[in-house]
């Protein structure tokens, strides 16, 4: 399992980094937008991870606040792109 | 090693393999519109395999009812914000790439913008 666990967080961490050059070189904001809602959906599932790592659910509920406020944020920014433009 | 952990395990490393390439999408797609695409679909499939994998490892009751939740948020909320950054993205002039072919939006009516 600390195995897998490993692997799973490499794997993880490889994603997160090409979302991070994508939020940083995102030509329009709408590239940022979803860049920033791939990265959270990464940390939750890197959450779950650990909480398989250690057999124990004391994080379980950050997962589920983190889900929220991703979907919070990127519904909020798309109104806010829609009104002002670009 | 027993079998639960061994299966845990397969779906866990599955699940952050489609994390990653989530994020391989994401970067090589060439516009918005196929990141997003990229973004959405494969993390949500992984983020489903990486629960169920925890939940076969914590051993609470609570614990997994709480990673079914952030499964079922996760269905119902990953769709409806990548549909309204799209409808954003496409009504503040990003422009579709060469080879994004399928484009129904320009044949439809001009949409109403929100009051």
């Amino acid at each position: 399992m600390i195995l897998a666990t490993n692997l799973g967080f490499i794997l993880l961490s490889l994603g997160a980094l090409l979302t991070l050059a994508r939020l940083i070189q995102g030509p329009s904001l709408a590239d940022r937008v979803v860049a920033t809602d791939l990265l959270l959906t990464l940390l939750v599932m890197g959450i779950a991870v650990l909480s398989a790592r250690t057999g124990q659910g004391t994080y379980l509920i950050v997962m589920v606040v983190v889900a929220m406020v991703g979907f919070f944020g990127t519904s909020m920014v798309a109104r806010f792109i829609e009104r002002r433009g670009a | 090693m027993s079998v639960t952990e061994v299966i845990a395990a397969v779906l866990i490393v599955a699940g952050c393999a489609l994390g990653l390439l989530g994020g391989l999408g994401i970067y090589r797609l060439p516009d918005v519109f196929g990141r997003m695409h990229a973004a959405t679909k494969p993390p949500t499939l992984g983020l489903v395999l990486v629960a169920i994998g925890a939940i076969l490892r914590v051993n609470a009751l609570s614990g997994a009812t709480l990673l079914v939740l952030v499964i079922l948020l996760q269905f119902l909320t990953a769709p409806v914000g990548a549909h309204m950054v799209a409808r954003s993205a496409y009504e503040s002039g990003d422009q579709l790439d060469d080879q994004t072919v399928i484009d129904e939006l320009s044949q439809a009516d001009p949409p109403e913008m929100y009051p």
